[in-house]
């Protein structure tokens, strides 16, 4: 019998994907993907639809406010990762943003269901762990994790 | 409850999948907010919905809804239409409105994909 050993944490999986911003007929179209992959690799039901809902919100900020975007996903023997990072206005408050309600969103992305101010909401709320940070005039990151050890 | 019976209870046309109506369900959300949809509907349920861009059939299939329920006489573009079917997901439009179709449904045993949002997640 092998020895137990604590291996590092291992990546198994990364991916990334563009997004482009402006373009509502592709917007989601990332998010499928990474729905789809998660499903192929057996992850559990619900690690894939927190994953899918952070995931969508995300693409739709990109979409909705930035000149274009990238999402990453890296699948580790405990976590699912979406990283997403963008080349746009940033977020002059934070705060704010996060606020349920708060949005800047335009009518356009109003008619789409989308910019009730609910999107950064709804990604904190379905993360196990959520970063944002953000530059104005240059872009906004967040990182969201979400756990699968033990599910 | 079989799709076919909605389609009786809502007096609907189906837009895509008529070879779909044999598929049970059971529960329901209903909501012309995308991000609520993202939040709270469960997989398998019916999503009653007024909104009928490319977006609801974007999100049905992330989220697996079993089918979309188009309320207030609402058609869906072509462009929706055509992606619900790559995506095997049926469409139903009604002329009730949102809350008479939940209602008559309710009212034959249809019941929401969640009661009501716990505490401390209270929606603005």
């Amino acid at each position: 019998m092998n020895p137990v050993v604590n291996e590092p944490e291992k990546t198994f999986n990364k991916y990334s994907f563009d997004v482009e911003g402006g373009n509502f007929n592709t917007a989601g179209t990332v998010s499928m993907r990474i729905k789809s992959i998660l499903k192929q690799n057996g992850l559990p039901d619900d690690v894939v639809r927190k994953s899918a809902i952070v995931s969508y919100e995300a693409e739709i900020n990109i979409v909705s406010y930035a000149k274009k975007g990238t999402i990453s996903l890296t699948i580790t023997s405990s976590d699912v990762e979406i990283q997403v990072s963008d080349e746009g206005p940033g977020i002059p408050d934070i705060e704010q943003a996060m606020e349920q309600g708060y949005s800047t969103a335009s009518q356009q992305i109003r008619e789409m269901g989308f910019g009730a101010g609910m999107g950064l909401h709804n990604i904190k709320s379905y993360s196990d762990k959520f970063d944002i940070s953000s530059e104005v005039n240059k872009g906004t990151f967040l990182k969201m994790i979400i756990g699968h050890k033990n599910s | 409850m079989k799709l076919s019976e909605v389609k009786e209870i809502l007096n609907a046309d189906v837009i895509v999948g008529e070879d779909k109506l044999d598929i049970d369900v059971k529960t329901a959300f209903g909501a012309d907010l995308m991000s609520d949809v993202l939040a709270f509907a469960k997989a398998g349920s019916m999503l009653l919905t007024g909104l009928t861009n490319t977006q609801v059939v974007r999100i049905a299939n992330v989220m697996d809804i079993a089918a979309i329920i188009l309320v207030r006489g609402k058609k869906p573009p072509a462009e929706a239409v055509a992606m619900a079917k790559d995506f095997h997901i049926p469409i139903l439009t009604t002329k009730y409105i949102l809350f008479e179709t939940a209602g008559r449904l309710y009212a034959k045993g249809i019941i929401g994909c969640l009661e009501k949002v716990e505490s401390g997640s209270e929606r603005t």
